[in-house]
């Protein structure tokens, strides 16, 4: 996708599908034909579709495993340095550090940094917020969160060809082929 | 046993060759987006609705009255005495965390066992978790006696050159609700996307378009979003079930750890964690039968679903009328005579009248859901909700103030009894409880749309095999399902 596309210029195309069974077996073609910049919108996660995409595993439970143990190293550090070195005081007759006393705070640290990795890696990954995007200026598409299952080839992967890639998503089953623009034309 | 299905409301029949619908009427995508987003978006707001959040907003208004009542004068205008220096702050405080429990059970420790029909109440529950625990976070904040340093609870340097004393459970709470409320708000919200992209794709206002766009995210639904976004859902199960497991046990050892007969008990951690989530379920049910029947959900939120709960409470009711068991047992089994008192006074002493309503509210009537027909009647179970609701409060009352008012030396008995403002600031504390509850029925989806469209038999893409409705085990997650990858195609 070239960064200073006119307004008007191809995005992609977009094919509409009735249902997930429909949907499957056009992914699986797509898939097959070679394409790399695509994509499949819809309205709530469907199961096998990762298979049949042939996407890849995410990097997001190692980032959820480093943020975790950094929460539990500087638990573990705060809570020593605090108590037993910047501010020593004896209460109770407890050891000034000692690890029973200080394992609920290393405990929900831990949870507090890998609940904020996932939250806000997953939405870092997914390359969002991000409040503008081609596919918002087609009417059609706002079904995506709701009933209608979409495949969108972009016009920026080597293999598409404006006529050829239509007649390919025309021919897999689906209601609509549609040609997205990158910005609305008014 | 019934062999048809006559009411077609009633999807509760316990007859496997009757395969029962989660999602009844014969719903499409198309009709569960509009059943929900309708409420939000087209429907007009019921005349009740602004009846109801004015007295709402009211009472509210005098939680806040009180607070600055009491900021004025200090702790003095409550009821504490010596020796009870912990009265109902504490026990709402305990009250309102216990009820969030439900809503991370629902949505966390059901995702992980892949309980489908979590997903029609999930967001309803999440919802009710956060507005609880708001309510919880106020009452220790405000009886700490000395409001304006209150911010010694966190480890924020100061000009004291002080540090909190992490070796006290009271600042565990500090790190446990804390955390608790903050993953809970994110896995709510987390979950909303999805519908709040729904809101904007459905939006015909200005306003609407604007504000839930950007609430959206951007949220295009997106295959390799979903991806992630199903890892980071798994993820977030997976943290918050210990995490909720974790946090009514560290507000336990508030009690556990002091050395007070009553509180000095091990059971404590399981025995909360047991009644937090009797109780919260109690409320999501309180608060989920009339939104279904005022917002033309029950096809959506059906019976089966309020039968389950039921079921939840039932077993959680019993671990906790065990637990008081358990704890009698104990007492007498371990021969301390100031624990063995402590619990005699608690049966039989000056606060035997609140003892007795917690055992009829909490031990009494969850046992009535063996009986399917009270399991399944919609006007019962919310009459036993309501018990359970205040039992579980009770519960919380008689720990607290029963311990406290007698413990080792008689001299320093005292009976404890609250002034008008510890009830006006209970009160208040529902007031702004139902408020927000109000705001997000009408502001918000009330049900998780994407997900329950997960659980619909349409949405199994391998239609030539369609399995079976009543299946819940079906939908596996690929890494533990057996399939073998196809990595690399990318």
């Amino acid at each position: 996708m070239s960064a200073n596309a006119e307004q008007g210029a191809l995005y992609g195309l977009l094919a509409e599908f009735e249902s997930p069974a429909l949907l499957m077996q056009a992914v699986e073609q797509v898939r097959d034909a070679g394409y790399s910049k695509w994509d499949v919108h819809t309205p709530f996660p469907v199961h096998g579709m990762d298979d049949a995409m042939g996407i890849r595993g995410t990097q997001l439970p190692f980032l959820v495993l480093g943020s975790g143990l950094t929460g539990l190293c500087l638990a573990t550090l705060m809570q020593w340095w605090m108590n037993a070195v910047d501010y020593k005081f004896v209460i109770s007759g407890k050891p000034l550090f000692g690890l029973p006393a200080n394992i609920p705070v290393m405990f929900e640290l831990t949870v507090l940094f890998s609940a904020f990795a996932a939250f806000f890696g997953m939405w870092i990954l997914n390359d969002l917020p991000k409040w503008y995007h081609p596919l918002f200026t087609n009417r059609r598409f706002r079904r995506a969160t709701q009933d209608r299952f979409f495949i969108v080839i972009e016009a920026a992967d080597p293999r598409f060809k404006p006529d050829q890639t239509r007649a390919f998503l025309a021919s897999l089953g689906s209601t609509v082929v549609e040609g997205v623009n990158e910005s609305a034309e008014d | 046993m019934k062999s048809s299905v006559t009411d077609p409301y009633d999807n509760t029949v316990d007859d496997p060759t009757q395969p029962q619908e989660l999602i009844l009427g014969n719903q499409d995508l198309t009709s569960v987006t509009e059943t929900v987003s309708d409420i939000v978006l087209e429907r007009k707001t019921p005349k009740a609705w602004y009846v109801a959040i004015t007295f709402t907003a009211g009472l509210t208004g005098i939680l806040f009255l009180m607070i600055g009542y009491l900021f004025i004068k200090g702790v003095g205008v409550w009821g504490l005495n010596n020796p009870v220096g912990w009265g109902w702050a504490i026990v709402n405080f305990v009250f309102w965390v216990g009820i969030g429990h439900a809503g991370t059970l629902i949505s966390a420790i059901l995702f992980l066992l892949r309980q489908k029909w979590r997903t029609s109440i999930n967001r309803f529950a999440e919802a009710m978790t956060i507005f609880a625990v708001i309510c919880a976070g106020i009452f220790p904040g405000i009886h700490v006696g000395r409001v304006w340093v209150v911010y010694w609870l966190f480890p924020i340097p100061n000009y004291h050159a002080m540090w909190p004393n992490f070796r006290s459970p009271l600042l565990w709470d500090v790190f446990a609700v804390g955390t608790y409320a903050t993953v809970s708000l994110l896995f709510w919200y987390m979950g909303m996307v999805p519908d709040l992209a729904t809101l904007r794709d459905r939006a015909r206002g200005r306003i609407q378009q604007v504000v839930y766009g950007v609430l959206a995210l951007g949220w295009r639904g997106s295959h390799r979003h979903w991806h992630r976004y199903e890892k980071a859902y798994l993820l977030l199960a997976g943290l918050a079930t210990p995490l909720v497991l974790s946090v009514h046990s560290v507000v336990s050892f508030d009690f556990a750890t002091s050395q007070l007969p009553g509180w000095h008990t091990t059971i404590f951690p399981p025995y909360f964690v047991a009644g937090a989530v009797f109780s919260g379920f109690a409320m999501v049910g309180t608060l989920l039968i009339p939104a279904r029947q005022w917002f033309g959900l029950k096809n959506i939120i059906t019976l089966h679903h309020l039968e389950n709960m039921n079921k939840i409470i039932l077993a959680t009711g019993s671990m906790v009328g065990f637990a008081y068991a358990t704890e009698f047992f104990m007492a007498w089994y371990g021969g301390n005579p100031n624990e063995s008192f402590a619990f005699v006074n608690r049966a039989f002493g000056p606060y035997a009248w609140a003892y007795w309503i917690m055992v009829s509210c909490n031990v009494i009537t969850p046992q009535l859901f063996w009986i399917k027909k009270v399991r399944t009647n919609i006007a019962i179970m919310w009459v036993m909700y309501i018990f359970v609701n205040i039992g579980m409060w009770f519960e919380r009352f008689v720990i607290t103030v029963t311990s406290l008012s007698r413990d080792f030396l008689p001299s320093s008995w005292a009976y404890y009894d609250p002034t008008l403002i510890d009830i006006l600031t209970f009160l208040g504390s529902f007031g702004l409880f139902f408020t927000l509850v109000l705001l997000f029925i009408r502001f918000l989806p009330m049900v998780a749309m994407a997900e329950v469209k997960t659980v619909m038999p349409i949405a199994d893409a391998h239609s030539g095999e369609r399995r079976s409705v009543g299946d819940y085990h079906g939908d596996i997650p690929r890494h533990i399902r057996n399939v073998p990858k196809e990595g690399g195609k990318s």
